[in-house]
């Protein structure tokens, strides 16, 4: 943390302009909406204006009269007998026998024009049969409720469950029952948080090109080229290396671009279509009900906690439903709910519950936001109870190096004491509160993930660099990965270009996910950088006529090492690349792996709120995120993820949420109504960054992205609870409801 | 689609007169261009209005009112000086829609016209007593604004007619109005309650007052019992509470996604009071 008195590194640490900037702010940067091509068609789809219905029949025979109607697909498009979550992905991507969710695809259309194919879209006529449907998790989960799909449970569910379950899990240590019967204060409660959006700004688009001979190629706006390669491969049935993906710049993805949605549909027109490309754009309203929020959740908590402010025993009983799909992320919310602390007695429980609704998608800490929820508000509320200073509780139970986890594995070097001791520091805590204001503190962790990853290094001609890293830039990683990469040559920041490249370029990349982009890409990069360095070294001794091993690597140039080399003036990088062509040829450098040693992240956020007690509407008065970076690369941009996490927290807590009519259908599938926070309803949000470094990465790197989105739920309640003394379980916090909890109190 | 740039309002009653699918005036468009691009309503004929003369223009009527022309956007609205001084609750009601660039656009007229219970500048022409001059195929009338709207989306214009001009009486002495409305963000959002009170004072004892409510019912009303709360009081906490309960009792809301029947009930008396705490306070001169 004393970077400023001591900086061990010349460029990691530093704030240079980002790479991406001026493109960016000129408009020159092109999104997967600005690419097209020369013959291209555009696509547009039909989707089902019901919840839950049987599929009769289609009729595309109206639109293929319109004049520039090119091609229309329908299931019987895609080819049969797939299984598992292949299904899944082709089930989600076009409805088979039935719609399951209101947005749910059912027939695609490619027209010469936007207009055209919209129109065409119109024509297309499917005739439904209306089937019960279930929107609500508790309503889902009821043994009589409207089934989903018979035979998705997978052999985690004991027999006799209700038919919407479809994976259940059951896990923990310790005697939870003796541990409640130590306690002082014992407390168990209900919480509900409904599904929300990533919110990306960047509605989905791609444009896909797929010939008779089964070789395509696509652009497209995504989190992971690799994974669209993957997905619309299985669905359609191709070789995966015929498919080659370049995915765009990227407006957000937040871990909603981490799957598919319309891309086999842009390449299956094509394909009918004799090969022309074919476009797709989704609107905003195709955004929000057909592509992947998260999920939404129903939890019981009960702790057991005594008058020293130690937890005795913990259990966690959450529902989720995920869409009419597997995959609620309830196995996520239940690893990190109760993760920041040391727990002899801990119970998990976890049902994953099918309802009609769209399938969910990755959401920055997937489940983690939710369980946090539930946990940091009970304790706060218990630590109310037994007036226990909340920040004092926490840094009793936190975890530390060597402990178990509360979900199993132990933790590595993690920083969440320091973090806390870091917020139990900061100014914001001792400003005054006034009338109707009121502090709120939570926790919140993620594991970050490490992931298949390959990364390419090539020295130019002219001494500096290029890398070519799988992993698309959605929150700074070109930055970082430059920075690290010169660091490692000894070269400016200036002098690296990262590139984030096609499929036919590397080989297989995970997604920018799991807060993996500058641990895994960067780590492969500077492993990379460390072999062409070595190459380099071996060209110096070559031309000196002295061992590989008696050369060394300083301040981007090569030397001998030690006065035994002989004597030598150092030789530069662009000396060495300036003649690679005589000396052996291209120098470069690569690395391939799945990168050991990930190194998790705590954070802390404290909220000053004020709330009209007379319309029940809170304002966000002061923020703080503090978090473990382990070493920041780019202070600015891990900056940047923690306020970003909060924004995000903060429209889940208060106003976001996907609304259902009695029909089944959302009703808020605009920005207007569903209700991200806009830059006037925030405060600027303070951030401090601890930085207890990972040992498991060159430069010390955790991973930043997630953590800050989880415990801005609860730390909101909490604060409300402070201002006005109403305890909030149910999310959104709207005007609405906090203003019924204040009546209701009277 | 047939686009048409009708140079008088009598053209433009003709066109539209003559029309027999979906027709739509434009004014600045940021509704009907909206609703177009969504393909919610697609109209057959789009008659653009701002070719006509004068359509810009903000000028003193003969009787000390203004006459404002349909095209002049909030921007233009918000920086007319002596406009923004005498009704500062008209002005402020508009300039909360939409953000800047709709701001430059976005027009009373189209806002009163659009017929959303929700327009955020139609209670403070209420509040104003405001009317309208409507030109038709067979010549011209004046009508309240609060008689315009007639349903969600509806107005009571005929066929053919369309409105060639909003006024405004003129202002006198002692007197102030104001606008609030109820959003859960703090902008780019649709009022959820709205409420517009217009006041004139002798010393400090209300002698006229007009209260208007926007979202609380299928259009926008004026309530004449919320008036009568504060007319001859100093705006006590007596009459405020009066002033509530009269403007809850007027509420008439939906249960929808923007808000509960019982939210929009009590945050309309909630906001009456504010507005009428800040009309009051303009009357006495304050020019907050
Ligand atoms: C981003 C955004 C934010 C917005 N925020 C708000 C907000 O906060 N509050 C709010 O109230 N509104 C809001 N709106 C809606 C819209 O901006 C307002 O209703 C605006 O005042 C409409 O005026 P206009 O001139 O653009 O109308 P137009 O779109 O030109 O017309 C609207 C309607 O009026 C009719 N019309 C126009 N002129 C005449 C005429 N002379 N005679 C008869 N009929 C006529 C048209 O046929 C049409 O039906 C928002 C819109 C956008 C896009």
């Amino acid at each position: 943390m004393a970077k400023d008195e001591f900086r061990e590194f010349k460029l990691v640490g530093t704030r240079p302009d980002r790479p991406d900037g001026l493109d960016k702010v000129t408009g020159r940067a092109r999104y997967g909406a600005d690419i097209s091509a020369p013959g291209m068609l555009w696509g547009a789809v039909v989707r089902s204006p019901h919840a839950h219905a049987r599929i009769v029949s289609i009729d595309p025979s109206k639109a293929l009269a319109l004049d520039g109607v090119k091609a229309v697909v329908t299931r019987a498009d895609f080819p049969e007998g797939l299984t598992g979550e292949d299904w899944n992905l082709q089930e989600n991507t076009i409805a088979g026998e039935r719609a399951l969710y209101d947005g749910h695809a059912v027939a695609a259309v490619a027209a010469t024009s936007k207009l055209l194919a919209e129109e065409a879209a119109r024509l297309i006529a499917v005739e439904y049969e209306v089937l019960p449907h279930v929107i609500d998790v508790d309503d889902a989960i009821k043994p009589d409720a409207p089934v989903i799909r018979a035979g998705a449970a997978d052999a985690s569910v004991p027999e006799g469950m209700p038919p919407n379950v479809v994976r259940y899990m059951d896990f923990g240590r310790g005697d939870v029952e003796a541990g409640f019967a130590e306690a002082d204060l014992v407390m168990e409660r209900s919480y509900k948080t409904e599904a929300t959006h990533q919110g990306y700004i960047e509605p989905h688009a791609c444009l896909g090109q797929l010939g008779a001979d089964g070789k395509g190629e696509m652009w497209v706006c995504t989190q992971g080229q690799w994974y669209i390669r993957k997905m619309c491969t299985a669905v359609l049935g191709l070789d995966a290396s015929q498919l080659r993906v370049t995915p765009s710049e990227i407006g957000g993805g937040f871990g909603g671009k981490t799957t598919i949605f319309m891309e086999p549909l842009s390449l299956a027109l094509s394909r009918k279509a004799g090969g022309k490309p074919v476009k797709i754009v989704m609107s905003r309203s195709e955004v929000l009900r057909a592509t992947g929020p998260t999920a939404s959740a129903s939890m019981d908590v009960k702790i057991g906690l005594k008058k020293d402010g130690t937890i005795t025993a913990a259990r966690a009983e959450f529902r989720m439903q995920g869409g009419a799909f597997p995959g609620a992320p309830v196995d996520m919310a239940l690893y990190c709910c109760f993760a920041p602390y040391n727990l002899t007695n801990v119970a998990h429980v976890g049902y994953d519950v099918l309802a009609n609704r769209p399938k969910c998608a990755a959401y920055r800490a997937p489940g983690s936001p939710m369980g946090a929820f539930a946990v940091e508000s009970l304790l706060d509320e218990m630590c109310r109870a037994l007036k226990i200073d909340p920040l004092q509780m926490r840094l009793k139970n936190a975890v530390k190096e060597g402990d178990k986890s509360s979900y199993g594995p132990r933790f590595g070097s993690i920083g969440l004491i320091e973090t806390l001791e870091a917020t139990q520091a900061h100014p914001n805590l001792s400003i005054k509160l006034g009338p109707n204001q009121g502090r709120g503190i939570a926790a919140g962790y993620w594991f970050n993930h490490n992931g298949e990853t390959s990364v390419s290094l090539a020295i130019s001609e002219d001494g500096t660099a290029q890398v070519s890293v799988g992993t698309p830039d959605i929150g700074g990683s070109r930055a970082s990965i430059a920075l690290m990469t010169a660091e490692t040559l000894g070269i400016g920041y200036e002098d690296v270009r990262v590139n984030v490249v096609e499929t036919g370029a590397l080989g297989v990349n995970e997604p920018t996910h799991g807060s993996r982009a500058t641990f895994a890409s960067g780590k492969a990069a500077v492993i990379a950088a460390g072999h062409a360095i070595k190459e380099m070294c071996r060209r110096a001794a070559t031309e000196w006529g002295i061992e590989p091993e008696a050369v060394e690597w300083v301040n981007g140039a090569a030397q001998p090492a030690g006065p035994n080399a002989g004597k030598h003036p150092p030789m530069t990088i662009a000396e060495i690349a300036g003649k690679m062509g005589q000396t052996g040829g291209p120098i470069s450098g690569h690395h391939e792996s799945v990168p050991e040693g990930v190194g998790a992240s705590f954070g802390c956020h404290v909220v000053d709120v004020e709330v009209d007690p007379e319309t029940g509407r809170t304002t966000i008065l002061r923020y703080l995120v503090v978090q473990d970076a382990g070493r920041a690369i780019h202070p600015a941009y891990v900056e940047g993820q923690y306020q970003g996490g909060a924004a995000q927290g903060i429209g889940w807590a208060l106003n976001e949420a996907y609304i259902y009519d009695d029909k089944g259908r959302l009703a808020n599938p605009v920005f207007l109504d569903y209700r991200i926070p806009v830059a006037s309803d925030l405060p600027m949000i303070d951030t401090v960054i601890v930085e207890v470094p990972n040992p498991g990465h060159p430069y010390g790197v955790r991973g930043v992205g997630e953590t800050g989105i989880t415990p801005p739920l609860p730390a909101i309640a909490n604060a409300i609870e402070d201002a006005v003394g109403v305890r909030m379980a149910h999310l959104p916090m709207s005007p609405a409801t906090v203003l019924a909890a204040l009546k209701a109190r009277g | 689609m047939r686009y048409h740039t009708p140079s008088t309002f009598r053209d433009a009653a003709q066109i539209a007169a003559g029309a027999s699918g979906v027709t739509r005036f434009l004014a600045g468009g940021t509704d009907v261009l909206v609703q177009l691009r969504a393909g919610a309503v697609i109209p057959d004929d789009l008659i653009d209005l701002k070719k006509i003369a004068g359509v810009y223009d903000i000028a003193r009527t003969g009787d000390g009112g203004w006459r404002i022309g349909i095209a002049v956007p909030g921007i233009a609205l918000g920086a007319h000086e002596a406009l923004r001084a005498e009704w500062p609750g008209v002005v402020e009601g508009m300039e909360l829609v939409g953000s800047t660039q709709v701001q430059g656009r976005a027009t009373l007229t189209g806002n009163l016209c659009n017929g959303s219970p929700a327009a955020d500048s139609v209670p403070g022409l209420v509040a104003a007593g405001a009317s309208v001059e409507v030109t038709g195929p067979d010549g011209q009338r004046t009508v309240a604004v609060q008689d315009i709207p007639s349903g969600p989306g509806k107005t009571s214009l005929k066929p053919g007619e369309l409105i060639s001009a909003i006024l405004l009486p003129a202002r006198g002495d002692h007197a102030g109005d104001a606008y609030l409305r109820f959003i859960p963000r703090s902008e780019m959002d649709i009022a959820v309650v709205g409420c517009a009170v217009s006041l004139r004072l002798d010393g400090d004892t209300v002698t006229e007052a007009r209260v208007a409510l926007g979202a609380v019912a299928p259009v926008v009303k004026l309530v004449p019992a919320a008036a009568q709360a504060i007319v001859g009081t100093a705006l006590d906490d007596a009459a405020l509470d009066k002033l509530a309960a009269a403007a809850s009792a007027a509420c008439a809301p939906i249960d929808d996604k923007r808000g509960t029947i019982a939210f929009r009930t009590e945050v309309a008396g909630v906001l009456a009071k504010r507005a009428a705490k800040i009309a009051y306070s303009r009357a006495k001169g304050d020019r907050a």
